[in-house]
């Protein structure tokens, strides 16, 4: 049934990521599919979690492919809060192609099969994988609004004369969007790390890249959110710092996993 | 008579040329007057998109040199932008621009007024009268004929829309206006249709600052006082008539700090330019000049572009009946001189039948008749001719013919 359920949800995101490249192209034309697809592809994606959840021995996403199954669902489920809206489509050229690689990647990876074994206590994985990976999902999308705050913001510096012809979200609903996004994300890492600092402490065990990694990745968004706050950090920078951040969640989510599930 | 056309637009020449060579109607009255001369004629169009000299004279060449040589005394760097026109592209290019099809905006209705004003401000004749005339009632055939200039596509409706990209809602946005042009106010109409409120009014005169401010509401303030209300204000619309910048990088960039990253968005409508345009180099600054706007605007209308395209056939027609008309008066003369020597024969007849008053009176009506009839194809036919580009072998043909050469 999992993989019934993986490949039409491939293949929705899939055909929202072509729409959108479409829609970009010529507005107006594709946008309602693509919308369709992002909503079809996650209620069957969610079908398949809830496959996975029934079927698993404990919690089915400890590994990091499994993880990364879910990382996608969150990702696109928060993306689908703005991402129906006419002038948000354009977000969705940047989220829905990063989903169908990063859910190719789980499946290749065994993320999205049903034999999943939990090494770790059903509770403690949901506070600690979920919170993390919904932080992350946030993280993403205000990244995602972030280099389409800078894109809108190269076209009116640079006068360009479609400025009006293909429409995107205003610069100041962008910054605030985002900002608002790192403001629900950031209490959810933060949760999350407590909760695996409680375990660490409880069980024992060592500190390791990814751990530090990810500290540095709360630090920054920390930071941002100071910055915005007290030095009116807006716009163009407070959009880099963003993308800063969105780089070491990168390397948390793709290029350190291993030392730390192992 | 040759129509000869000289002059710039924002085809070829960049704002920065075109501000150089912008006249006021006075100063464009005055140049055309002095263009004229006692026999020729001629009207000078400036507007912010254009300044182009017209000019009506026996001698197309000796008219084009006189057009140069006065736009390059305007400004000596216009000439590689300057464009050519004679006779019935002359005529053809006027058309286009009294319609709009020329406009940055096509169909845009500033245009139509600016073209009358030039044309009561000029020193027009026969020729430049005709052409002028013309050109205004292809201008408002194309708009009441076509869609052209329905759709609300216009500078200042761009400058709203273009503030509500910065900032989304332009609800309670405050406002600073710098100089009150007639842009400029159709400017404010656009944002207080958004919502935004004027919060300033900075004026050279005072007095006109207020006048504005009971108008729109808001502050009156002094040229010297706007730098430090930028602090409080998200969208600054500039359009004074002033020479040297209202607002310089300096201004912005030391309100930059207590705007705490807020947006500022500066719309410059001015011909010459009034906000340094080195502000949009700023962080946070998005400063759009009248040749912006314009560029925008020109991008959204698609809709108005498949409008234009009937525009074009209207006035092609228009035009053409204009180069037929400017034709006929090739043979206009050879008309005139055979039908007054066809009249001084019947009344040399008539005065030679020594007849009683109610004979004479049947005789007149009569021969007028017959005379009208017998000259009505040919004066159809030379005219015809006349607009097919032979009129001139006609003209020539009816007075050897009838021996008017004597007559010319």
């Amino acid at each position: 049934l999992a993989e019934f359920l993986f490949w039409p949800a491939l293949l929705a995101y899939g055909e929202a990521a072509f729409a959108y490249y479409g829609e970009a192209r010529h507005p107006g034309r594709s946008g309602g599919a693509a919308t369709w697809g992002v909503r079809i592809g996650w209620l069957v994606q969610t079908a398949l979690l809830g496959v996975q959840a029934a079927r698993a021995d404990g919690f089915p996403w400890s590994t990091w492919a499994g993880s990364l199954n879910l990382f996608v669902w969150f990702v696109v489920g928060a993306y689908l809060i703005w991402g129906c809206r006419p002038r948000y489509r354009l977000l969705g050229l940047a989220v829905l192609p990063l989903a169908v690689v990063l859910f190719a990647l789980a499946r290749a990876g065994g993320g999205t099969d049903t034999t999943a074994q939990g090494q770790y206590s059903n509770l403690f994985l949901v506070l600690h994988v979920g919170l993390v990976l919904a932080a992350f999902a946030g993280f993403t999308l205000a990244a995602g609004l972030s280099v389409l705050y800078l894109w809108q913001e190269r076209r009116l510096k640079r006068h360009e004369r479609t400025i009006l012809s293909v429409r995107a979200p205003a610069l100041e609903k962008l910054d605030h969007v985002a900002a608002r996004t790192i403001a629900f994300a950031l209490p959810a890492l933060t949760l999350g790390i407590a909760v695996g600092i409680v375990r660490l402490e409880d069980r024992g065990g060592g500190y390791d890249a990814l751990m530090a990694v990810t500290a540095l990745t709360w630090a920054v968004y920390a930071g941002y959110l100071a910055l915005r706050h007290f030095a009116g950090w807006r716009g163009r920078r407070a959009a880099y710092l963003v993308l800063a951040g969105f780089a070491l969640v990168v390397i948390v989510r793709l290029a350190l996993p291993v030392t730390h599930f192992a | 008579m040759s129509v000869v056309l000289v002059g710039i637009s924002h085809h070829q020449a960049p704002v920065e040329l075109r501000e150089r060579a912008a006249l006021d109607p006075e100063r464009a009255g005055e140049l055309a007057r002095t263009l004229a001369g006692e026999r020729g004629e001629a009207v000078c169009l400036s507007t912010c998109n254009r300044t182009e000299l017209y000019l009506a004279e026996e001698s197309a060449d000796e008219a084009e040199r006189k057009a140069e040589a006065a736009l390059l005394a305007l400004e000596e760097e216009l000439g590689p932008s300057l464009y050519r026109l004679r006779d019935e592209a002359a005529a053809l290019h006027l058309f286009r621009v009294a319609a709009g099809l020329d406009s940055m905006v096509p169909g845009e209705g500033e245009i139509l007024g600016q073209v009358r004003g030039a044309h009561d401000l000029g020193a027009t004749g026969p020729i430049l009268d005709r052409l002028f005339r013309d050109a205004l009632h292809a201008g408002k055939k194309a708009r009441t004929e076509t869609a052209i200039g329905e759709s609300p596509a216009s500078v200042s409706s761009a400058a709203a829309a273009l503030a509500e990209q910065v900032f989304g809602d332009l609800n309670g946005r405050p406002v600073l206006v710098i100089g009150a042009g007639e842009a400029g106010e159709l400017a404010i109409k656009s944002l207080r249709a958004r919502g935004a409120v004027i919060a300033f009014v900075a004026n050279r005169t005072r007095d006109r600052a207020e006048e504005l401010t009971r108008a729109y509401g808001g502050d009156a303030l002094s040229l010297e006082d706007v730098a430090r209300s930028l602090e409080y204000v998200d969208v600054v619309l500039s359009s004074t008539a002033s020479p040297d910048w209202t607002l310089t990088r300096g201004d912005v960039q030391g309100t930059l700090q207590a705007r705490r990253g807020r947006p500022l968005f500066l719309i410059d409508l001015a011909v010459p330019r009034d906000l340094d345009p080195t502000i949009n180099e700023l962080e946070g600054c998005y400063l759009y000049d009248i040749d912006d706007l314009q560029a925008v605007v020109a991008e959204t209308l698609a809709g108005r572009r498949r409008e234009a395209e009937r525009a074009e056939t209207i006035v092609a027609g228009e035009a053409e009946r204009f180069r037929e008309w400017q034709a006929s008066l090739d043979v206009v003369p050879a008309i005139a001189s055979l039908r007054a020597h066809a009249e001084e024969i019947r009344e040399a007849e008539l005065d030679r039948a020594k007849l009683s008053g109610a004979e004479r009176r049947a005789a007149e009506s009569v021969t007028a008749a017959v005379l009208n009839k017998l000259l009505h194809l040919p004066t159809i036919r030379m005219k015809q001719a006349a607009a097919a580009a032979d009129g001139v072998i006609y003209a020539d043909a009816v007075r050897h013919l009838f021996g008017l050469e004597d007559e010319r």
